[in-house]
């Protein structure tokens, strides 16, 4: 087993380049260390302007998404060791503005998550003391893989339709909105299709299918999609059949 | 300097803040709330929280029982009112919680399904899977976005409170994205920046998990309450410290040592039963369960691998379907970060820092002694959990206290005027303190990193599951010596664009400043209780100590201990029994 591996890091300081560069630093190869770990390990003894995001180190909190050999991944989730040979290349995630370095800009994705409408929604709720909406587990399962989300951004670094065209609500938005529009407590899906239906909505995804193959939660946000569509194209039918609006 | 203004200014975006910012929007809408936190609200620690969240549902249950079960278990420390309120509308929260969509685990009839916890004699506790904290924190965080009202400053860090003419009137922060350091002035201000886990080395705790809010109120005058407190969980995963959920036991996964041997039967938890038993040997108290560890150790009945001692929890008898049901995500850590399959194999799981009971003084409100600041959660202290906090009563106290934190401060709110003439002058003092002491600063000799490790060093040497007095003093000094040193840390990054280096400079003087709090309290606490172990002192002492302690930040910046009573209103003290 080798003792050290090098990390070839983004860098990226707006105040002093106008384009990314690679730095690259050794670190010790040990097997139980993650891509987060390293890079801990050379903001504490290597380098203390290198800059990432990270929170939880358990692969929950979504904030350490990165690029690791071309791969978007969490690097929290991604060993040393299956990198033995290196240089392990670490670089921000696709497709975003790069603020710093590994730190992407989320800000229009922040935007995106609410034009979606992820809240129930309801034409009335009863009061608490009326106790909870009965949902069975069948019921639950309806919806639960699309509620699994971290918001981690994986999915849009991986997504070439969001590549092309950053307009594109994009995977884990309309995965999310899914996710409300199948659970039972919810009466919002034909204002949520509304607003997906409109250009830059789920028209846009060809099924690459990207998406659901980096997804480190099992979302399946090309599977949200598909759904999606065939309920738009329903709707899209009936409107036609049945003008006046029925649903 | 630019200077923005809200009513009310919620720091930190975790379960409490996100609470209380929706109970500010929906009890006095035509306040301007915000909240604002150091990372983007859904990266905030609550997404870790596993078990489940504690709430009087079923028949069978009381408000009674779950009151007793939270006050024994915080070995008579928990103020008895507050305990009270809390057990009362904690239902009500997590309905309401469930009317927002959280996706509660159900019974085959459709209703919401409860599971065994630690300490509990009942079946009360709601779970969503064992990701319960990512499915509250993301309801929450996806039910506020519908609130136009609330406005967020994603990724601010707030360096101080402004306080003047005797209430808190806002925050000085710094935008991370620009740099830009700015006044944010707000009629009261609710701290729920969580914990501060990170003072230790071995912790389940986040990165972000430093006592900002803690330090902030603590530096504003503000006392720290029951700051010796602190909660090791039994079942940590060796070197990362990732918390394997009590759910695991809940569901009957066994503690057993080298030999296999159920060890807790040994230490008055009653006996083994083939079933889990409530409030019995795996189903004890967090505390007594790794205090029973590091007595096995010292038997030489462990394991020891790389990371230390361990001992094994073993759910292999549940079977795959249930852990696929029920406890999906020890599955999924284990196989990734231990590289393990717990449905074949025995989990190794040692203590682990995982939850403060102590922080920031406030009364059953949620608000501090100093007018205008209000807080909750953990970064809180009000107290429910006492000497020993029951596991899943956390998740349920982020909901009821952040509610009524929110409620109060925004009553506070609508009765003040403007921000004071010398707040601006304030802010400015601020700016010119971070400009000169960290950004612009050359040639300082110490490295962030090393300063942090001997923090570590300390805290676990002297403020771990045991504790002595002669230990605590000299963690005492060295703190003192640590925070000198941490004047002389320089930075190697200067940029205004997201420097992670300046907010982890702060983040440590944070820690320093609440890892002093924690080594005093517990020094001056000469007795053993909960969570608090004296081997010079080992019992319970009622009559001296049957007080909270509130940390002051003294002049010269050691804490000053004072005490305060602890209410006591249906259940005098009494003994804490488990297993019989």
């Amino acid at each position: 087993m080798p003792t050290t591996v090098a990390l070839a890091v983004a860098r990226y300081r707006p105040e002093a380049e106008s384009e990314p560069t690679f730095q690259t630093y050794e670190v010790p190869f040990r097997k139980d260390w993650v891509v987060l770990d390293a890079l801990n390990h050379i903001k504490d003894n290597l380098d203390g302007s290198l800059s990432f995001r990270w929170s939880c180190r358990m692969g929950v909190c979504g904030s350490c998404g990165m690029k690791v050999n071309g791969t978007p991944k969490l690097t929290c989730a991604a060993f040393l060791a299956d990198y033995p040979s290196g240089p392990v290349r670490v670089e921000p995630l696709d497709y975003f503005p790069i603020i710093r370095d590994l730190v992407v800009d989320l800000t229009d994705f922040m935007h995106k998550l609410k034009k979606v409408k992820p809240w129930i929604i309801r034409k009335e709720d009863k009061p608490t003391a009326e106790g909870e909406y009965l949902q069975t587990p069948d019921q639950l399962d309806a919806y639960k893989q699309f509620s699994m989300c971290i918001n981690c951004m994986l999915c849009y670094s991986a997504c070439p339709i969001f590549g092309l065209e950053p307009s594109f609500v994009g995977p884990a938005a309309i995965a999310l909105a899914q996710r409300y529009n199948n659970d039972s407590r919810d009466q919002g899906a034909r204002e949520r299709l509304e607003i997906l239906s409109m250009k830059d909505g789920i028209w846009e995804c060809t099924f690459v299918g990207e998406c659901t193959k980096v997804c480190p939660k099992h979302v399946d946000p090309a599977g949200a999609i598909q759904q999606y569509k065939l309920a738009g194209a329903v709707h899209w039918v009936k409107s036609l059949l049945l003008p006046w609006g029925a649903r | 300097m630019e200077s923005f203004a809200c009513d009310v200014l919620v720091v930190g975006g975790g379960g409490a803040g996100l609470r209380a910012a929706i109970a500010v929007a929906e009890t006095h809408p035509r306040l301007r709330v915000a909240v604002l936190s150091k990372v983007y609200p859904m990266r905030s620690h609550t997404v870790s929280a596993e078990g489940g969240a504690a709430a009087v549902i079923k028949p069978g249950d009381s408000l009674d029982e779950h009151a007793y079960d939270t006050i024994s278990g915080g070995d008579w420390m928990c103020d008895q009112d507050a305990v009270e309120a809390f057990v009362r509308e904690a239902p009500g929260e997590m309905l309401r919680l469930e009317h927002w969509g959280c996706p509660w685990s159900r019974e085959p009839d459709g209703h919401v399904a409860v599971r065994p916890f630690g300490g509990m004699k009942v079946q009360r506790t709601w779970f969503a899977a064992d990701k319960t904290g990512f499915h509250m924190l993301h309801t929450l965080f996806q039910t506020t976005l519908k609130y136009d009202g609330i406005h967020r400053y994603d990724e601010w860090f707030v360096t101080r409170l402004l306080v003047d003419e005797g209430r808190c009137q806002g925050v000085v922060a710094i935008e991370l994205a620009t740099g830009r350091i700015e006044a944010i002035t707000a009629k009261a201000v609710i701290l729920c920046t969580g914990g501060c886990g990170k003072v230790f080395p071995f912790t389940t705790n986040a990165n972000i998990k430093n006592g900002d809010g803690m330090a902030l109120a603590y530096r504003a005058g503000a006392p720290l309450k029951d700051m010796e407190f602190v909660q090791y969980h039994p079942t940590g995963l060796p070197f990362t410290g990732i918390l394997i959920t009590e759910a695991a036991r809940a569901e009957g996964g066994w503690l057993l040592n080298k030999d296999g041997y159920r060890y807790l039967q040994d230490y008055d938890l009653g006996k083994p039963e083939p079933r889990p038993v409530l409030r019995s040997m795996e189903l004890g108290p967090r505390d007594r369960l790794s205090q029973a560890f590091v007595k096995e150790q010292e038997k030489g009945r462990t394991l020891e691998g790389p990371y230390g001692h361990y001992v094994h929890l073993d759910i292999r008898h549940l079977g795959e379907k249930l852990i696929d049901r029920k406890l999906p995500f020890v599955r999924e850590l284990c196989l990734r970060y231990v590289g393990i399959d717990p449905v074949k194999e025995m989990i190794p799981v040692r203590p682990v820092v995982h939850y403060m009971m102590g922080g920031i003084s406030t009364d059953i409100h949620g608000a501090t002694p100093l007018p205008g600041l209000y807080a909750a959660g953990e970064a809180a202290c009000v107290s429910i959990n006492g000497a020993n906090r029951l596991g899943s009563n956390s998740l349920t106290e982020v909901l009821v206290f952040g509610a009524r934190a929110g409620q109060a401060a925004a009553s506070f709110a609508a009765e003040q005027g403007g921000p004071s003439a010398s707040i601006a002058a304030q802010a400015l003092d601020e700016r010119r303190r971070l400009e000169e002491r960290l950004l612009r600063k050359t040639g300082g000799r110490e490295r962030i990193a090393t300063v942090r490790a001997e923090m570590h060093e300390v805290m676990e040497e002297s403020a771990g599951i045991y504790r002595t007095g002669p230990a605590l003093e000299k963690a005492a000094e060295r703190l003192q010596r640590l925070q000198e040193r941490s004047e002389d840390v320089s930075l190697d990054d200067h940029s205004l664009t997201f420097n992670t280096e300046l907010t982890a400079a702060l983040e440590l003087s944070y820690m320093l400043d609440v890892a002093r709090t924690i080594v005093q309290s517990a020094l001056e606490r000469r007795e053993s209780r909960g969570s608090h172990q004296r081997t010079d002192f080992p019992k319970r002492d009622d009559e001296g100590f049957l007080r909270h302690s509130l940390a002051y930040r003294a002049e010269d910046g050691a804490p000053r201990i004072e005490y305060l009573p602890v209410t006591i209103t249906r259940w005098p003290p009494g003994q804490r029994v488990y297993g019989r």
